[in-house]
């Protein structure tokens, strides 16, 4: 069986069939940047962001695509490699009209990212002319195609990571653009908004609406959590700031969802902040709920379980937990029938 | 779930019963589909043709309930073509005799009466999933509830065992749980028959062990299920009610006699972070935290405990449930120790429920761990049943007999209603109808018809209708759709006054106490 052992950045390493190169230097620790790749997707090599020189290949190669090869010698990081890349990203940031001063993604934009570390410090081509109108007809996600870089993160998102085939490349050439079938607005398409293009956007072009002004990515604070939802139990990454949740988006690499979520787990959260929650303790009197002090409420409570128990025995009462709350709750409360109240009358609705 | 979510996308072969993914699960269902696009096969058996059937490799429109007769079907034509896996059954269950005679009598010609799947396709669907090994089984509520959901649920876990699929990575009988912490509750012990971590309460051990760690004496006689308590408001036998988070006068079934129970209640106490329907009959309202206010755990389909963080101070007075139980605790003579989500876990739970004596906070920081984790150094279960050994000894093969739902068709009310949930919101929208946007994409509830009935009823696509069963109706706009097939009318529970359980039938399976969601009679009408 022939070896599989390349040379990258003049170290011999070993590979494994299939793996392009892009995954060979990663897994070794040698960061190419990226900007249309997407993990587990098939690669576009479409950025040409991740060139690297190849001996003996004609051109610079993408690293995302190719596969590795017995007996290569790759070069990830050469005055060649950086030249292209820093044109690479000139070409882009003329794509369109990026404005970092007014854009949502300012702070987490690979693109920005990429002209600083590059050093593209003036736009060389000028942009076109013509701007397209952002798209917000709906209620989560904005989109601004001048913002858009083609990359073909959100459609490979769209179709190979949630498989919902809302999205794709419309049009050709200079007229290229991410369309749903009849390039119409999100909200009269087949999209059902798991936002996952959203979180794949490597730059401003797809936003979230409910985020607008909120905050800029350097103000939050990240906080990991797992999905008040469906069974399946999604990790998140809750972006807070000034005590407000205001954006949620996947954990990468986390078991079970992989950077994955759904509609109500990514734009689902801001229950928690509607002015409809209850503040106060509640007694009702006459028919009508008046407020009240904790201990006024607890004492109630008990006394008149106490009552019940003493007259008619702790089966008289009977708890229904929640299947929402957390298992430290759910623990407290049967607590508090069996070894409290003194009955096994506790349930909840697994059976809906 | 017997495995985990991290096999669905490396399956080779599905066999999904009773369960629209796509709208209950979705990213559960990404991962489905993933596999089918990489070449997985699927047999999707559902009486909707919801979006997965797209993904399908063959999809069974079953009639409603008759599910059975069509799990049965298959097995008849596995243990008549000799196709079964022999070694499997020989070696690690019992009971294969009586499963045979009992299936005996659902030949495909018969399971096609019952199913209104031709008896030439179950054939080839039996022959496709021997052929293709190991099978992931998954199902939803859709097999549980039922008034036959246990015997579902068995018929699902036979036809697993008959295949040789349980007990290996990319197989196994798979429930998606419904809600967040339905598995998490179970575990805890929020059930009337046990302990947390599934000890019997009428087991004298267990309940020594748990009368020692309490410092109490525990009552070792079963208590109440959910249909049970409501019952017993009606009647008086149960005087007082505590309602933690539920709003049960939308989620049960027969909303007019919920809340005619409830209005019976002497006194009843909730736990919400929102005023509900069914906070109106409390007589203390109790402000709780929410989630992202509070720490502690929540436990998934694929029996993962993972952890909830605080990530915001909750609102006005708003307090922890665990403290607000455990402050009523203190006021009916208890000091409890526990001060936190991490200490009641830590320090009570996984020192009492022995598959979680392993999980303490500090590894759970990440991913989290899938009981059972018997000890500090165990990383860990993904699937039960390792190689067909099961942990309770042999698989027992349970056969069932096809019943029909408690209440079908008939002249006065000549359709099937069928229940479930959407994809834009949850359960009474409690949480989802307070989320900017999602109100926007589905802003009200649909009768969802054929295009057959809607022709026969002279009823066409957006008009207002009136669905009425024997306990309710109501008016709602009619939604045709080729997803429903004739005869059945389709809806959830999430709105008011559309809602399906206005006319569910309070019918429940004897053993678990499930109710009928997915079936009662009714008739459609256009209003005028």
């Amino acid at each position: 069986m022939a070896e599989s052992k390349l040379k990258l950045n003049g170290t011999e390493v070993e590979f494994a069939p299939g793996e392009t190169l892009l995954q060979v230097a990663e897994r070794n620790g040698v960061d190419i940047p990226t900007l249309c790749y997407l993990k587990d997707c098939t690669p576009t090599g479409a950025c040409r962001m991740c060139v690297v020189e190849v001996k003996g290949a004609r051109t610079l190669v993408a690293s995302c695509a190719m596969p590795a090869g017995n007996g290569m010698e790759v070069q990830t990081d050469t005055e060649k490699v950086r030249t292209a890349r820093r044109l690479a990203v000139e070409l882009l940031l003329s794509s369109g009209h990026h404005n970092c001063l007014v854009c949502e993604a300012n702070g987490e934009c690979k693109l920005q990212a990429l002209a600083y570390e590059y050093g593209v410090d003036a736009v060389r081509f000028s942009p076109p002319a013509e701007t397209y109108p952002i798209e917000d007809d709906n209620p989560l996600i904005t989109r601004d195609f001048s913002k858009c870089i083609l990359c073909g993160r959100c459609v490979q998102a769209c179709n190979e990571v949630q498989v919902n085939r809302a999205i794709g490349f419309g049009y050709r050439g200079a007229e290229a653009k991410i369309v749903t079938t009849g390039d119409r607005p999100y909200d009269q398409s087949d999209c059902v908004f798991c936002g996952q293009c959203v979180q794949a956007c490597p730059v401003g072009a797809l936003t979230e609406k409910k985020a607008k002004g909120k905050g800029r990515s350097w103000e939050t604070k990240k906080v990991r959590t797992t999905c008040p939802y469906c069974g399946v139990g999604c990790q998140l990454w809750l972006h807070v700031k000034d005590n407000q949740i205001i954006k949620v988006t996947a954990v990468e690499d986390a078991q079970p969802n992989r950077g994955r979520l759904c509609v109500k787990g990514r734009f689902g959260y801001d229950f928690i902040h509607s002015p409809e929650r209850l503040t106060t303790p509640l007694i009702k009197e006459n028919g009508e709920f008046r407020e009240a002090s904790w201990d006024e409420a607890l004492d109630l409570v008990a006394e008149r379980f106490m009552e019940i128990k003493k007259e008619h025995g702790p089966d008289s009462i009977a708890g229904v937990s929640c299947a929402r709350s957390t298992n430290e709750d759910s623990y407290n409360m049967q607590k508090l029938f069996r070894a409290v109240i003194g009955t096994n009358n506790i349930d909840h609705c697994a059976r809906t | 779930m017997t495995n985990s979510f991290a096999d669905f996308d490396k399956a080779k072969m599905f066999f999904i019963i009773g369960s629209n993914m796509t709208e209950a699960h979705p990213v559960a269902a990404t991962f489905v589909k993933n596999a089918v696009n990489n070449g997985a096969k699927m047999i999707l058996v559902d009486p909707r043709r919801t979006a997965l059937a797209e993904f399908a490799t063959m999809h069974l429109p079953l009639k409603v309930g008759s599910d059975i007769a069509l799990l049965n079907g298959l097995m008849h034509v596995l243990i008549k073509e000799d196709l079964y896996d022999k070694e499997y059954v020989k070696s690690c269950t019992v009971g294969f005799e009586e499963l045979k005679a009992a299936v005996e009598n659902y030949p495909p010609e018969r399971a096609e009466e019952i199913s209104g799947i031709p008896a030439e396709t179950i054939v080839e669907v039996a022959r496709l999933m021997a052929a293709n090994k190991p099978a992931m089984l998954m199902y939803t509520l859709g097999i549980t509830e039922h008034t036959c959901g246990v015997n579902n649920v068995m018929s699902c876990a036979n036809f697993q065992m008959l295949l040789g699929n349980v007990g290996f990575e990319c197989g196994g009988v798979n429930p998606l749980r419904g809600q967040n912490n339905v598995q998490g509750a179970c575990d805890m012990g929020a059930l009337p028959n046990v302990y947390p971590g599934y000890q019997k309460v009428t087991d004298p051990d267990a309940k020594a062990k748990f009368e020692k760690a309490w410092g109490v004496e525990l009552d070792d006689k079963l208590g109440m299920m959910m249909p049970a308590m409501f019952d017993g408001l009606g009647d008086g036998k149960v005087k007082g009610m505590y309602i933690f988070g539920e709003n049960v006068a939308n989620t049960e079934p027969d909303i007019t006699h919920v809340e005619h129970c409830m209005e019976h209640a002497e006194f009843i106490v909730c736990n919400d972070i929102f005023h509900t329907e069914t906070t109106r009959f409390a007589d203390v309202v109790l402000p709780a935290t929410a989630w992202s206010e509070d720490d502690g755990t929540f436990t998934n389909s694929e029996r993962r405990v993972n952890r909830v963080r605080k990530a915001v101070e909750a609102p006005g007075d708003a307090k922890p449930n665990w403290w607000i139980f455990k402050e009523i605790a203190k006021r009916m003579g208890q000091e409890w120790e526990s001060n936190s989500g991490q200490e009641i876990w830590d320090n009570e739970v996984s020192m009492l429920a022995p598959s979680m004596t392993g999980i303490k906070f500090s590894r759970i920081e990440g991913d989290g761990l899938q009981w059972p984790v018997p000890d500090l150094d165990h990383l860990g279960t993904p699937f039960l049943h390792k190689d067909g050994c099961f942990t309770c000894g042999l698989g027992n093969f349970k056969p069932a007999e096809w019943t029909p739902p408690a209440e079908v068709p008939d002249e006065e009310y000549p359709l099937v209603l069928s229940t479930g949930r959407r994809l834009y919101h949850y359960h009474t929208r409690t949480q989802t109808g307070r989320s900017g946007g999602l109100n926007e994409l589905l802003g009200e509830e649909t009768a969802d018809i054929s295009l057959a009935d809607a022709k026969k009823l002279g009823i066409a696509n957006g008009e207002r209708v009136r669905l009425s069963s024997r306990r309710g109706s109501i008016e709602l706009t009619a939604k045709v759709t080729p997803e429903v097939q004739e005869g059945m009318v389709w809806m959830a529970f999430h709105f008011r006054e559309a809602c399906a359980n206005w006319l569910t039938n309070g019918v429940y399976d004897p053993v678990s106490q499930t109710a009928e969601y997915k079936a009662c009679a009714v008739k459609l009408e256009k209003v005028a």
